[in-house]
This record gives C-alpha cells, sequence and structure tokens, in this order.
C-alpha cells in the first residue's frame, strides 16, 4: 500500500539529523502558524499562489531561493565545522550523514538557490526592460515556479523522510546505481531534479518567445538592454541544455527502478556515459547562472557610474559567444576519465578560449567606470566585489584547464575553492547586487544602505577566508568530501575556512537585518519617482511597484538606453491623451495544483507508492487539458480604471524631487541620490 | 496587445496557423528541446548498441518487416494530418474530424504494432534488463512511442474542441501546433528507422 | 496573403508530394537492406543519405518550412538545434569510442 515507506523513514539514528527534521518541521508549522494568525491564507492565495503576474512570480522565486540559501548554508556551515574538528577523530557527524550533508548543499544551491534567484530576477525585470505588459505563456510561468518549488519541497522533506543522496549532487554511477546505493536518497536526488528541471526548461522557453516576440514597438534587438540579452542567452541555454539533464537522471531512475543498464558496471552499461551526458548539460548550466548575473553587472555598472555602458556590441557578441562555446567543453569535467590526448586537448583549449570573452566583458566593465561619477552604493560594492574575485577564479580555472594540472589537482579542495570563487562572487554576488538594485521597483522603497554594505564586507572577506585556505589545501593534497583526516598541517587552514564560513553568516544575518530595517523604515525611503538610481533602462520607466499591467501605453523605443533617451527628450513623464482598455490573464490555481501533484507524484515515485504515483499522473494529465482548452482567461481593466491608478501615480512622482539630468538641460522626477546630481 | 487575444473567430481573417504568433514560436521551441532529448537517447543508443553483454542483439531481434511496415502507418498518419489541416483552411470541421479520426486510427495502430513488438522481445528473454543495449533500445524507441500516445490523447482532445467550438481561432491554434508535434515525431521516426533497425539488421 | 498561403501553406498537393517521396525514401533503403543488395559500409552511407533527405522533405512538405515565408526566428531556431545536435551527438560518440578503444 505504501510501497518502501515505513516508520524505520524517520530520522531515529542520529540527534543531528533528528534535530534538521524537527527545525523544518517546526519552521514550516510557524510559518503557517502566523499566516493563520494573521488571518493571510486567503489573501496569499488570491493575491499571490495562484498569481499570474510575472512580478509576483519572480517575487515568490527569490523568497524560494532566499529560503533555500538558508538552508544550503546550513549545510556548508555543518560541514566546515566537521572537517575543523575531525583531524584523527569522527567529529560530530557520522559518515553517511556528513555525506547527505555535501550533496544536500551542492544540489539545493544549484537547483533550488541559483536557479530560481535567476528565474525571479528575470521575471521580475525583463518584461519591464522590453516594455510589454506580461510573458508570453503566464499560465506556463506559474506552473514552471510551482514545479520549482515542488523540486525544493521534495529536498526538504527527505530531511525529514528518509535520508538524501550521499552521491555527491552529480551522482556519479556505479555509486549512485542501485547496487551501491539501495536507499531512497538518489530517488529523492534525480525526482527534485527532474521535476524542478522541467520547470526550468519551461521558464526558458517563456522568455525565448517572450523576448522575441513582446518587445516594445522599436526595440531592436541591437537596442535591448543587456540583462535582456542575458537572460534570451541563458534561456537559449536552458532550452537546449536541460535535456542533457532530464535524459541522464532519467535513464539513471530507469537503472535504479527497473533494472536497466546503462550505467552499470556490468551487463552492457557504460557509466562514463552519465558523466558525458550530464556535463553535456552541466557545463552549460554555469553560464546559465552567470549570464544573467553578468547582466545585472551591466546596469549596475552603467547606472553608478552615470554613464552609457562601454561596448555594448562587444558585450552583446561575447555574451553569444560565451553561450556558443559553453557547449563545446564538456570534457573538461571529467579529463580524468582517461580519454586520448587528441580529445583532451580539445576540450582543455576550447576551456582556455572560453575564459576570451569573459575577459572582454570584464575590461568592457571596468571601461564603463573609467572616469565616470562612481557612486559606491550596495549593488556597486557586489559589483567591485565581483570583479576582483571573479577574475581570480577565472585564472584559477584557466590553469585547471591544462589536462596534466587537472590530472593533479582533481577532487582536491582546489577545484572546491575554483568553483566556489566563480559561482559565489560570479552568480551570487550578482544576484544579490540585483536583489538590492531592483528591490525599490518591486515594493516602491529602497533597502537600507548602511546593513547592505556591512553585508557586503562580511560576506566578501567571509569569502576569502574561506575559500583561499582551499586553494592551499587542495595544493597540499586534500581531497574534497573528507568526512575526518589524519594529517596535522590541514587542521589550521580548515580552522580558518571554518571562521570564514562564521564571516559569512554574519553577512547573511545582515542581509535578514537589513530586510526588517528597510521595511520599518520604509517610509523614509519611499520611491516616488519609480527611478530611484537615475536608470537608463525602461524598467524605471513605471512607477514603483509597477501597476498590474506595468505601462498604461506601451513606450517606443528609438534608443538603446530608452528610458535615458525619453528623458533626455523631455517626454518620459508624459500624460498620454487617452487610456485603453487593457486585458491581463486572470489568475489560476492550476500552476500550485500541478506543483503540488508534481510533489506527491515525486515522493510517491521515490517510496515506490506505484498507485499513488499513477493517480498524481492522470491528475497533472487532466489539469493540463482543462488549462490548455480554456478560451476566455482575461479580465479587463478598463480605461478608466486606468486613468485612475494613473492618475494616482501622477499624484506620486509630483511628490518627488526634482533633479536635473546630467547630460541635459532637462528637470525630471527622480530621487535625490548624492553626487548624481552635477 | 491591447486586443483581446482570445477573439471571436472572423470568416475573412486567416486562421493563425503559419507559425507567427508567439505561442507556435514557443512551441517550436519546445520541439527544439525535445529534439535534443531524442538527440541524446539517439546518442546514448549508439555508444550501447555493441553492448549486448552476451545477450542477442539487433540482427536477431528485428524484424524489419515489421519496423517497414509501422513506418508506413506513421507515414501514411502524417499526411491524413495534413489533410485536416487543409480541411481546416477550408474551415470544412467535419473534414477536419474525419482526418483527425483517421489520423487517430493509424497512431494508434502503430502504437499496437510497438507493443507487439516490445511484447515479443520480452517474452524472448530481451527485455530492457537484460543488457545496456536492449535497455537503450527500448528507452529511444518507447520514448518515441511515448510521445506518440500524447499526441493521441491530443488528437482526442481536439476532436472534442472541434465538436464542442467549432473551428475558432484558439481551436485552429492548438490544432497547428498538436500538427508540429505529430510531423516532428514522424521525423524523430525516420531517424529510429535508419539508426536503430536499419543497422541494427546489416551483416557484419 | 492568400497566394503566400498557397505557395508554402497546406494543400493536398504539399501532402501527396511529401508522401510520395517519404514512402520513396524509406523504400530505397529497405530494400537495400532487406535484398542485400550493397555491401555494409555503402549500405550505411545509403541509408545516411536517404534519411537526411528525408528529413529535408518532411520539413519542407509537412512543416512547411522555407526561406521566404518562414520567420526568421523559427529558423533560427531550427539551424541552432541542428548545429547543437550535431556537437553533441558526435562529441558524445568521439568521446566515448576514444574511451572504448583504450580501455579495450
Amino acid at each position: 500500500m505504501l510501497g518502501k515507506l515505513t516508520i524505520d523513514a524517520l530520522p531515529f539514528y542520529s540527534w543531528v539529523a533528528m534535530g534538521g527534521a524537527m527545525v523544518t518541521v517546526l519552521g514550516a508549522l510557524a510559518v503557517m502558524g502566523v499566516i493563520t494568525w494573521l488571518g493571510a491564507w486567503g489573501y496569499l492565495w488570491r493575491e499571490w499562489l495562484t498569481s499570474v503576474d510575472h512580478k509576483r512570480i519572480g517575487i515568490m522565486y527569490i523568497v524560494l531561493a532566499l529560503i533555500m540559501l538558508l538552508r544550503g548554508f546550513v549545510d556548508a556551515i555543518m560541514m566546515r565545522a566537521q572537517q575543523a574538528f575531525a583531524l584523527n577523530s569522527g567529529g560530530y557527524l557520522p559518515a553517511d550523514h556528513f555525506d547527505q550533508i555535501f550533496s544536500s548543499h551542492g544540489t539545493i544551491m544549484i537547483f533550488f538557490v541559483a536557479m530560481p534567484f535567476m528565474s525571479g530576477l528575470m521575471n521580475l525585470i525583463v518584461p519591464l526592460q522590453i516594455g510589454t505588459r506580461d510573458v508570453s505563456f503566464p499560465y506556463m510561468n506559474s506552473l514552471s515556479l510551482w514545479l520549482t518549488a515542488s523540486g525544493a519541497a521534495l529536498v526538504m522533506v527527505s530531511l525529514v523522510i528518509g535520508k538524501f543522496s550521499t552521491a555527491g549532487w552529480t551522482a556519479y554511477p556505479p555509486y549512485s546505481g542501485i547496487q551501491y546505493s539501495p536507499g531512497v536518497g538518489v530517488d529523492y536526488w534525480s525526482f527534485a531534479v527532474l521535476i524542478s528541471g522541467v520547470g526550468s526548461t519551461m521558464t526558458g522557453i517563456n522568455f525565448v518567445s517572450t523576448i522575441f516576440k513582446r518587445r516594445a514597438p522599436g526595440m531592436t534587438l541591437m537596442h535591448m538592454p543587456l540583462f535582456t540579452w542575458t537572460v534570451l542567452t541563458a534561456s537559449v541555454l536552458v532550452v537546449f541544455a536541460f535535456p542533457g539533464l532530464t535524459v541522464s537522471a532519467g535513464l539513471l531512475e530507469l537503472d535504479r527502478m527497473l533494472g536497466m543498464h546503462f550505467f552499470t558496471n556490468g551487463d552492457g552499461g557504460n557509466m562514463m556515459m552519465f558523466a558525458n551526458l550530464f556535463w553535456i548539460w552541466g557545463h552549460p548550466e554555469v553560464y546559465i547562472l552567470i549570464l544573467p548575473a553578468f547582466g545585472v553587472f551591466s546596469h549596475v555598472v552603467t547606472t553608478f557610474s552615470g554613464k552609457r555602458l562601454f561596448g555594448y556590441t562587444s558585450l552583446v557578441y561575447a555574451t553569444a559567444a560565451i553561450g556558443i562555446l559553453s557547449f563545446t567543453v564538456w570534457l573538461h569535467h571529467f579529463f580524468t576519465m582517461g580519454s586520448s590526448a587528441n580529445v583532451n586537448a580539445f576540450f582543455g583549449i576550447a576551456t582556455m578560449i572560453i575564459a576570451v570573452p569573459t575577459g572582454v566583458k570584464v575590461f568592457d566593465w571596468l571601461f564603463t567606470m573609467y572616469r565616470g561619477r562612481i557612486q559606491f552604493r550596495s549593488p556597486m560594492l557586489w559589483t567591485l566585489g565581483f570583479m576582483v574575485t571573479f577574475v581570480i577564479g577565472g585564472m584559477s580555472g584557466v590553469l585547471l584547464a591544462l589536462p596534466p594540472v587537472d590530472y593533479l589537482m582533481h577532487n582536491t579542495t582546489f577545484l572546491v575553492a575554483h568553483f566556489h570563487n566563480m559561482i559565489i562572487p560570479g552568480v551570487l554576488f550578482g544576484y544579490l547586487a540585483g536583489y538590492q538594485f531592483w528591490f525599490p521597483k518591486a515594493f516602491g522603497f529602497r533597502l537600507n544602505e548602511q546593513w547592505g554594505k556591512w553585508a557586503f564586507w562580511c560576506w566578501i572577506i567571509g569569502f576569502y577566508l574561506a575559500f583561499m585556505p582551499l586553494y592551499v589545501l587542495g595544493l597540499l593534497g586534500m581531497p574534497r568530501r573528507m568526512e575526518h583526516y589524519d594529517v596535522a598541517e590541514w587542521q589550521p587552514h580548515l580552522i580558518v575556512a571554518a571562521v570564514g564560513a562564521c564571516v559569512i553568516l554574519l553577512g547573511i544575518l545582515c542581509l535578514a537585518v537589513q530586510l526588517v530595517v528597510s521595511i520599518r523604515q520604509r517610509d523614509q525611503a519611499r520611491d516616488f519617482s519609480g527611478d530611484p538610481w537615475l536608470g537608463r533602462t525602461l524598467e524605471w520607466a513605471t512607477s514603483s511597484p509597477p501597476a498590474p499591467y506595468n505601462f498604461a501605453v506601451l513606450p517606443e523605443v528609438r534608443e538603446r538606453d530608452a528610458f535615458q533617451d525619453l528623458k533626455e527628450r523631455g517626454i518620459a513623464y508624459e500624460k498620454p491623451k487617452k487610456y485603453e482598455d487593457i486585458y491581463l490573464p486572470k489568475n489560476s490555481p492550476v500552476g500550485i495544483v500541478v506543483g503540488g501533484l508534481g510533489f506527491v507524484f515525486g515522493f510517491a515515485m521515490v517510496w515506490h507508492v506505484w498507485w499513488i504515483a499513477i493517480v498524481c499522473l492522470l491528475l497533472i494529465t487532466a489539469a493540463l487539458i482543462v488549462l490548455s482548452s480554456a478560451d476566455d482567461n482575461e479580465y479587463c481593466i478598463t480605461a478608466k480604471e486606468v486613468e485612475k491608478i494613473e492618475k494616482a501615480r501622477y499624484r506620486e512622482l509630483a511628490k518627488a524631487p526634482r533633479i536635473l539630468l546630467p547630460e541635459s538641460e532637462e528637470v525630471v522626477p527622480g530621487a535625490p541620490i548624492q553626487g548624481a546630481v552635477p | 496587445m491591447t486586443a483581446r487575444r482570445t477573439a471571436i473567430p472572423e470568416q475573412d481573417a486567416p486562421l493563425p496557423i503559419d507559425g507567427r504568433d508567439e505561442k507556435a514560436f514557443g512551441f517550436w521551441v519546445y520541439l527544439m528541446s525535445d529534439a535534443i532529448i531524442f538527440a541524446l537517447l539517439f546518442a546514448t543508443y549508439i555508444v550501447l548498441s555493441g553492448n549486448t553483454a552476451g545477450g542477442p542483439g539487433g540482427k536477431e531481434l528485428f524484424d524489419l518487416k515489421r519496423a517497414f511496415a509501422e513506418t508506413m502507418v506513421l507515414l501514411v498518419s502524417s499526411a491524413t494530418f495534413g489533410l485536416a489541416t487543409v480541411a481546416m483552411v477550408s474551415r470544412d470541421s467535419s473534414g477536419v474530424l474525419r482526418w483527425l479520426i483517421v489520423t487517430f486510427l493509424l497512431g494508434a495502430a502503430f502504437v499496437a504494432m510497438e507493443l507487439g513488438e516490445f511484447r515479443d522481445m520480452i517474452a524472448q528473454g530481451a527485455g530492457p534488463d537484460r543488457s545496456g543495449f536492449l535497455s537503450a533500445f527500448f528507452t529511444l524507441v518507447g520514448t518515441h512511442g511515448l510521445h506518440v500516445s500524447i499526441g493521441l490523447i491530443g488528437i482526442a482532445v481536439m476532436c472534442v474542441q472541434v465538436v464542442m467550438k467549432g473551428l475558432t481561432n484558439p481551436v485552429a491554434s492548438r490544432l497547428y501546433r498538436l500538427g508540429l508535434f505529430w510531423h516532428f515525431l514522424d521525423i524523430v521516426w525516420v531517424a529510429i528507422f535508419s539508426v536503430v533497425y536499419l543497422p541494427g539488421v546489416l551483416d557484419g | 496573403m492568400a497566394s503566400a498561403q498557397q505557395q508554402s501553406g497546406p494543400t493536398k498537393r504539399t501532402y501527396g508530394i511529401g508522401l510520395l517521396l517519404a514512402i520513396l525514401l524509406t523504400a530505397i533503403p529497405f530494400s537495400i537492406v532487406a535484398f542485400g543488395l550493397l555491401p555494409k559500409v555503402p549500405s550505411l552511407i545509403a541509408i545516411a543519405v536517404a534519411a537526411i533527405i528525408q528529413v529535408g522533405v518532411h520539413l519542407r512538405f509537412f512543416l512547411h518550412l522555407d526561406f521566404e515565408h518562414t520567420p526568421r526566428e523559427n529558423l533560427a531556431a531550427l539551424f541552432f538545434a541542428t548545429f547543437l545536435i550535431f556537437i553533441m551527438v558526435m562529441g558524445s560518440l568521439w568521446i566515448m569510442f576514444d574511451l572504448h578503444h583504450r580501455m579495450m
């Protein structure tokens, strides 16, 4: 009746695991309790959970990412603590539990922090930047969100019921096969990854279509803001790379569930095919995550240097080149598989070539800052921290691109240091910069600057403390993922790394405090103008937060920095002569219902409860047929209502301070930012 | 974009079936993604095709005549779906319905033939758990069969919609996308026939 | 618009031509293999050529793609997918068979 599910699935095996389970359950109960106490379920359901508005979906993605960041970080600090103590002793974690922690840390940080954070920012900003009212497929968008969330929920549930995978975030066979991992851990991993992967693929399709088909009149491809360009490239990569993940995780499950022999030791399996398929997805995935962050940096740098972006065209071509080259380097993740010199040389050289367009970008940002009027606000600090740190990580990557060096460094903490050195400054700093930069657009008030700066300094100092020692340890020969060790000279470095993790913890606390303080003091930091930083692109042309329809009248675009152009021509805040009825998609529960069913389906598959899985599949099919058969799913905001909303907006605008535009004689509403007015 | 996208059909305006609207484009992009899934399954099949682990290979197992018949059934079904599209352009809903039903029957026959082939192979002890080669074979061909089955559900749903709603713009647009899906599956089958069955029975 | 649809859009004629060509291009490699008309390597080449032409036939006569009427972004997506399929399949085969030879 319940497949493999018995009472033994509860974590009675260790106090630490039990503690994790309790925190998860109590945390979920506490959140639900608070919502019940506030009586907010109805509001939450009507306005958020069933919403198909891209801005709300974006915000929900980012909330998911921040919650999962906490979980992933707890994993990280537990590993650092274990390794700091575990010289000649077992530390406080049993080996099996430690292995679950590094597996869930990687899985969570990539799939349920970085991916939703990226999807969140692009949902929030891209439709505004290209001057449209919604994405191409708003219902599919809601579906993507909830499938991602149900994948995250599966990983969280594995804390309480059963165990997570011990096979690392890449789940290499044959270890992840049924013979060596007979438990449910790997199944949790693959279904979490498969279900959220479906969501990601749909997001990719949605944004390719949105950006190709819904740009404001006059916005050619080469007029698109750089963030939109990077999101377009990343979405194309999602569409073409995620099949690799689907196939590799799917075939692994066929091996595990139906006794097939794709990646088994005997009977004609070939385990290296898994590595090959996985990294066909895995390498483009790195660029899927990092390109949108590059887009964020481009906007932050121009805005806070008060200048036009240097080398727009070269940045666009560099982005496209990175996108294409990212499909030609995947073997560098498994050089040590033992290919012949020809194969290794090809992929080694391709890997080095991909550093070139990335270098072009760094120079473009530097030249944008050159002779600019730079304001060191917190988004800019994250960007500067990124530039310095990322270059170091990039250089360690070029070292690893040499197959002979990789043979020495593979599987050591040098590699761990390298990819954290790419992903933390490149991806996470970028998204945090975007979070600070676009927060006022989403909520109508700015985040506290002081706490933002402290958060940045804690993060960057913590980063260097936590990861520079890992480079040294790698050179000293320390393998990654060690639960305990007996080399005394490693321990000091590991203690420094643990201290670094604690400093990062302070950075996370600063971010939390920043959010609380900013909400409490929101009236002092209101953004009446919709343009708190004197931005140059169209997302700043609407109110903050934007009306459900984003733009009462779709803007006409003549220039690259479309909003800057409108301001300079003095028509950025012109009242339109008349308003029209606007049709928007109605909210729908299908997304969250299918997401919920996806979660139950995944859970049932993990525990081999076939009848529930079949029922879920039938219900999902039915829900999708109903959704796809609906003809009339739009509601109307009449011209009168639009006029009322817009009148309120113009009253707000009148409250905003006036400033003189730096490069023209135009006086426009804008927030007075120190140093912005010449 | 301010105009309602679900407008009442106008007799003079062309139906949204030229691949220009965003729904058709989005669906096209999905098909490209699906094509990559198949490409990777093909690559896996080729890599594992020699790994019979002492079990039967393609030469013993594949019935080329049956595969040829399956190909013919699927090719004809692609053409009959095309005739449904032609009927749609001339706004002949009974013609659309007729050809959709013919397509459905052909598709169902194809799935039945494929299931029969799988059953025979499993009965000979050549199931998907026998060897890497057979795992890859069943997964590649089975994934295609699963897609065809989903296409059959789509055809059934569209038949109901044509009866209930008539050839409105949204219905025509859905039918157009379903057609893309059906023709795409035909292309995948051509690849399966040419990569799996024909080389599989060639003399070594 | 009407004339454009007649040229590139769906008509009974296009589907008829498509079906005939497709059947022909299936029958040729089928008979080569079924009746053993050619040795192994030429057979494989014939199968590959017939398959590639047949894919083109499907794209032209069933999916109605051409360079004049099909939107540019649809064609771009198709070409990029073809390019990536080539890289992924050929790359995988190169990597895996290279490994295979070294393991022998």
